[in-house]
This record gives C-alpha cells, structure tokens and sequence, in this order.
C-alpha cells in the first residue's frame, strides 16, 4: 500500500487541477452562450442573401461575373479554421482528418488560429498565409480575409477556394465540415444552409421556392447588383463559418471540461479512500505494536 | 396599408415589425417604398433610413448593404443599422478624424481609401442623423 504521505500529495494535485477545469468550464460555458448567439443571429442575414442570391443566379448568367465562372484548373486553396487554444477534445483532430480527406493533394492552405497550422505544416502542407481572430467575432475580422481569398482567385494564382471549419450543430455535437466558397455555385448556395447547425429547421426551403418565382427587378442593373453583392456575401459567408467555428470551440471545451472536472472529483474520491484505508491500516498496526510491547512487558 | 419591414444586420436583427413606408438612401438616390411594391433588389449607401409606424416617423442612419423586395415584405440587410439615441457622438467623430487622417496620409491603396471613405461616410451619416434633433 503506497504511503500517506504520497496519496496526500497525490489528491492535492487532483483536486488543484479540477479547480482548474472547473474554471476553464465556467469560461467556455459563458462564452459558449454568447458565440452560440452569434451564430443564430447571424441565420436571418444569411438565409436572406442565400435568398436573393439564388435568384440572381437564376436571372444571370454564369460568365457575366468572373467570381462565378468555373475554372478548368485545380489548383486548390483552403482555409482552414482551428482554434486558438487546444484543451477542447478532438475538435481540432477531427477537422484535420476531414483536411486530410477533402483537400486535393497539391492543396496549400491557409489558417485561422494555430492549432492547425502546426499540424499542417509539420505534415508539410504549404502555408501561405494566417490570420488570428479576436473573440467574439467582429465582422471586420472577416474583411481581410474574404478580400485576400478573393485576390488569390482572381488573380488566377489558384482556381478553387474551399473552407474546412467545424460546423456547430449543438452543444455536444460538432461536426467538421468543408464547402466550397469559390467560385460560387448555385447548387453550393442552396446547400450553404446546411451547416447553419441550430434552428436550421426553421431555415424554410420553401423562402427558396418563393425566392425562384419572383422576378425581381434590379436597380441599377443586374450586373451592378452582383457587383455589389458578391464580394458582400463572401464577407458574410466567412464571417458566419468564423462564428460558428468560435461556436463549436467552445461549446468542446465546455463539454471537455466537465468531463475531466467530473473525472478528477471521481479520482479524489477514489484516492480519499484509499488514503482511509491506509491511516486505518496505520493505526491498526500501531495498535498491535503497542499491545504486543505492553505483553512482553508484563 | 402596412407591410413587414425587417433590418438586420450580420450580428443582429434590428426591425422586425409592420410599417406604412420605408424610405431608403439607394445607390442612384433616396427612394421611397410604399406597400404592394414590386419585386425589387437595390444596393443601398450609407445615409438615413426613415420609416413610418402608427403615424410616427422613426429615423436610422445605416451604412452599406442592400435592399429586397418581394412578397409585399422588405428586407434591408445592412452592416450598420442605429438610432439616434444610441450614437455615440464624440465617438463617431474621433472615428471619422482618425479615417480622415489616414486617408491624407501616404502609402493608402485603393482599396484601403475605398473603405476609409466608406467609415468617413458612415460616420456622416451618423453624425447628420444626431444633429438634426438639435
């Protein structure tokens, strides 16, 4: 049986440690809240410009914007989205291996947040550039990041821009996801809605069948619209996969958390006992000592 | 007759109720829009959204986006949406100089001064809403 003093120290560690996770929780639950929020109310404004969107597409055509044709490359760019900060389960693991699965094989990246850049790059994966996010969100975070993805495809550099984020379906499930962002795709629009994770329900596909049947008239034109609206739908759509990937970050480390709190309260309990035992087998044989001393004496 | 008018904005939605007409600062001029509209899709430019509820005048300045009509519903969607009293006036102009500031000096691109210019007309629009109280 090990010592008293050992299994002293031993639950004095435990126990400092389940402070610790406890109040990594309570951190990640508060802000937990507050980036779910952010998803949800950044769905109105989404599901709004997928709405609009899907019908300008319908009422263009596909050549009459460089940011929607389709290229005969496959030159392949990605922007991973990770988190700042490991302690949140295999959040960042399961998007890598999602990375590993999706991205073409001379694919170069680039990274929100450092987890996966380290990865990728000890995995050789080309990085060329990253960024880091403030917390929570502000829309302008997404601003130079949209407009530096949009160079890079305009520029020619690459002819296919996707995102790999983890897709924040609730609390306790985070599902790691890549969509294509350019160049834009009808079908990749209609689809956009899938990752919204929360609520999605209520994300009607029939605003969408209304949407089609409406001939909208376009001021000044529909080309200028476009103009307008692309590059404002990149920023939103980055914008709203930061957002739910701050989501699912840490809704993971909240739940993470709670379980390595619960599992060092079992560890105390457990090492409380066996310290029990051992003070009792302690004095026991103490006892004995003594009983045996005064018999001899006798 | 009212219609719905919804205005939001990326991080929130700020209106969400029926309105007699809604009167938009559009990219080709100030535009007005009464019920039974047609379908219609316009980018809009910072300036001053009014709208009429119960016979009472509600006064928005706004920065960039766009409008939607359809359904004899509007959707404003917009990256600023504020009310008068919730505009921070030494705030707005402290903004608007540093913006000011940085366009005059060197080194700013195209795109950069495109988008100061976008802070110092937003922040115009702001202003001019504040003022007009007074």
């Amino acid at each position: 049986m090990a010592n008293l003093r050992d299994i002293r120290r031993r639950i004095k560690s435990v126990k400092s440690t389940s402070q610790i996770t406890k109040a990594m929780e309570l951190v990640a639950a508060a802000k937990m809240k507050k980036a779910q929020n952010q998803a949800l109310a950044g769905r109105d404004y989404a599901d709004k410009l997928n709405k609009v969107l899907v019908n300008l597409k319908a009422n263009t055509e596909e050549e009459s914007h460089p940011l929607l044709g389709k290229r005969e490359g496959s030159k392949e760019l990605m922007l991973v989205i990770s988190t700042q900060r490991g302690l949140c389960g295999g959040l960042n693991t399961n998007l890598l291996k999602k990375v590993r699965l999706e991205a073409s094989e001379d694919a170069e990246y680039v990274t929100v947040g450092k987890k996966l850049r380290q990865s990728i790059a000890k995995a050789g994966g080309k990085i060329v550039t990253d960024w880091e996010v403030s917390d929570p969100v502000p829309f302008n975070d997404a601003k130079p990041i949209a407009k530096f993805l949009t160079e890079q495809f305009l520029s020619g550099e690459y002819d296919k821009i996707s995102v790999a984020f983890n897709n924040f379906v609730s609390t306790l499930t985070q599902t790691p996801h890549v969509s294509q962002l350019l160049p834009i795709e009808a079908s990749a629009l209609a689809e956009k809605q899938d990752y919204e994770g929360v609520g999605k329900d209520e994300i009607g596909e029939t605003d969408d069948a209304a949407a089609l049947s409406t001939d909208y008239e376009f001021e000044p034109s529909a080309e200028g619209v476009l103009d307008k609206l692309l590059p404002l739908y990149i920023n939103f759509q980055i914008y709203q996969m930061l957002v739910e990937a701050r989501a699912s970050e840490h809704s993971a480390r909240m739940v993470s958390m709670k379980a390595a709190t619960d599992n060092a309260n079992k560890m105390v309990k457990e090492l409380t006992l066996e310290y029990n035992k051992a003070r009792q087998a302690a004095i026991t044989s103490e006892l004995l000592e003594i009983t045996t001393a005064m018999k001899a004496m006798e | 007759m009212p219609f719905q008018l919804d205005i939001v904005t990326p991080e929130k939605t700020i209106f969400s109720d029926t309105v007699d007409d809604v009167y938009l600062p559009g990219s080709e001029g100030e535009m007005g829009i009464l019920s039974m509209h047609a379908a219609l899709v316009a980018p809009l430019q910072p300036g001053e959204l009014r709208y009429l509820k119960d016979g009472k005048i509600e006064e928005l300045a706004v920065g960039e986006g766009f409008v939607e009509v359809a359904d004899d519903k509007v959707a404003v969607l917009i990256d600023l949406a504020i009310g008068e009293d919730a505009i921070d006036e030494a705030q707005v102009e402290e903004a608007m100089k540093r913006a000011e500031e940085a366009l005059a000096g060197e080194n700013v691109d195209h795109d950069e001064a495109a988008a100061l210019q976008m802070v110092i007309a937003k922040s115009e629009a702001m202003l001019r809403l504040k003022r007009k109280r007074f």
